[in-house]
């Protein structure tokens, strides 16, 4: 099988176009529904059989869930290494559903439905993971839409609940409301004023926790933090969205505040810290990824703090995903080595740069 | 002077302990000191969050007798349990309910869930392979009540739509 993009609805990334509110600093919202459907073991313990079976079921139920109208639906188990990092890059698929996390290889019937308002991840950890994103800070949005799709699947597949534990999951951190709710936040402000770490404690005392850009297990590269709920249990759904929307909006306070900071105590260093970051960017011939990832995260500091104008945030956000390895080897149409992938980034930068602000040299 | 415990390092803190009216002396390295949990330069290291979930499964589920005992629908024991940190299927929240209580009340807090209730379909509004999964998850439930009338006419319910 062959990925065709164009079968993805908005190229199953709808919430790059920096629409929401603190579009700047909040690239995106993200809830998540773990579900189990009862009568199967869950996924690690199920049979080819079972998990064929399921995934049939879901399809079955497709036309009568109008949130997932249109939805492609992907089969990870026919699809290239390539194509399962490409989908992996746009937060579409787990590394574990995509068969990335080194300890499992791909699962049979594991696949995705992308639709606009919502996708599904089938044969996950979980029989089912419902998620939907939104740009910008703009949970409230996410959850009314992961919350329609959820109601709507949940009418025609039984999932797994209890009375008293919730929605039952195959790790019990998720049990319960079975929800993760989180936002995908750049704090670069906090981490040059060395006030990140005093922030990131004060989460976790309020029952938050973060990750990386790629959640579970990924390291945080180019101050990008995802940020969300640590426990499933003892609140309710609206409790807990509440929770995380009020601590980021403090969260983006701060980041605002150590901004200007930043600039009242340190502007012409900072200043030409981001606009040597953004000259690499222009013209570099060969870019590693952490390096490319790190500019961006200056170039996006310096758009936020208006230093930098004509360049828009829609188009950060998409270097930085379309940037990534499997995108240039998607868009090369063969695997690259890692010195390859390096030129074709500095390539693809350099030109989307260009296509924006036109030719080095003339941009304010 | 060597460290007492390891007996390879040098000796670095000496502690003194009061052992009913005598005085005892315990020479430690600082990695030794740092083990038994005393303030050291050395940093221990951070535990992750995932890190913390599993030592928690470990330490509670290591403390439970019956550690052979297996879920009877998947047949996922407490031991493979505390080697994945994942349950095999819904029945395991009967199966290993006392462990699993105290497990989420110290990983979570709270065992109790607040969010939505829910009620799973029934009749039409499901497809006949829904239908099969959730009368067999009735099925299992009825056994494990022993109500074998109610489990006997779910078993024909079954037949039926097979």
């Amino acid at each position: 099988m062959t990925l065709d993009l164009s079968l993805l609805p908005d190229g199953g990334v709808p919430w790059l176009a920096a629409s929401g509110d603190h579009a700047d600093v909040v690239l995106s919202s993200r809830i998540r529904f773990a579900r189990n459907v009862a009568g199967y073991a869950f996924t690690a313990r199920a049979r080819d059989g079972e998990r064929l079976r399921l995934l049939a079921q879901v399809r079955d139920a497709l036309p009568q869930v109008p949130s997932l109208g249109g939805a492609a639906v992907l089969r990870m188990d026919e699809m290239t290494l390539t194509e399962r990092q490409l989908l992996h890059e746009r937060h579409l698929v787990s590394k574990e559903l995509a068969g990335l996390d080194g300890a499992n290889e791909v699962k049979s019937a594991a696949a995705v439905l992308v639709s606009h308002e919502a996708g599904v991840m089938v044969n996950e950890e979980d029989h089912l993971r419902l998620q939907s994103f939104r740009s910008g800070f703009d949970l409230e949005g996410a959850f009314r839409a992961a919350t329609r799709l959820d109601r709507d699947l949940g009418a025609i597949l039984p999932y797994a609940f209890h009375p008293e534990f919730g929605f039952l999951t195959s790790c019990p951190t998720n049990t319960g409301t079975g929800m993760r709710a989180s936002v995908l936040i750049h704090l670069p402000g906090l981490v040059l004023t060395q006030e990140i770490s005093k922030v990131l404690q004060g989460l976790q005392q309020m029952g938050l926790t973060y990750r990386g850009l790629y959640g579970e297990g990924s390291e945080v590269i180019g101050n990008f933090f995802q940020i969300s709920n640590q426990t499933t249990l003892g609140r309710s759904e609206d409790e807990l969205v509440e929770h995380l929307a009020r601590v980021v909006q403090r969260v983006v306070e701060q980041e605002t505040q150590a901004r200007r900071v930043l600039l009242r105590d340190a502007g012409y260093i900072i200043e030409d810290k981001l606009w040597r970051a953004y000259g690499t960017l222009r013209h570099a011939r060969s870019l590693p990824a952490d390096e490319a990832m790190n500019l961006l995260s200056g170039v996006r500091l310096a758009v936020g703090l208006q230093l930098i104008a004509g360049l828009s945030v829609y188009t950060l956000n998409k270097l930085l995903i379309f940037s990534q390895s499997a995108h240039l080897a998607h868009a090369a149409g063969r695997t690259l080595t890692e010195s390859e992938a390096n030129l074709a980034r500095a390539k693809y930068v350099r030109r989307v740069l260009a296509d924006e602000t036109g030719p080095a040299g003339e941009v304010a | 002077m060597l460290c007492q415990q390891c007996k390879e390092l040098d000796a670095v803190l000496n502690l003194t302990h009061l052992v009913g009216e005598a005085v005892q002396q315990v020479h430690l390295c600082e990695k030794c000191a740092a083990e038994r949990g005393l303030p050291t330069t050395i940093a221990m290291p951070k535990p992750t969050a995932i890190g913390d979930f599993l030592s928690s499964v470990q330490n509670q589920v290591s403390a439970m007798p019956g550690d052979a005992a297996r879920c009877a629908y998947c047949g996922t024991s407490l031991r493979d349990f505390r080697a994945s940190g994942r349950l095999g299927c819904a029945q395991c929240y009967g199966a290993f309910e006392q462990s699993l209580r105290d497990l989420l009340r110290r990983v979570q807090g709270n065992v109790k869930h607040m969010g939505r209730q829910y009620d799973a379909p029934t009749g039409e509004a499901m497809t006949q392979d829904a239908a099969l999964g959730h009368l067999r998850q009735q099925l299992h439930d009825a056994v494990s009540r022993e109500e074998f009338e109610t489990a006997a006419s779910l078993r024909d319910q079954i037949r039926t739509l097979e």
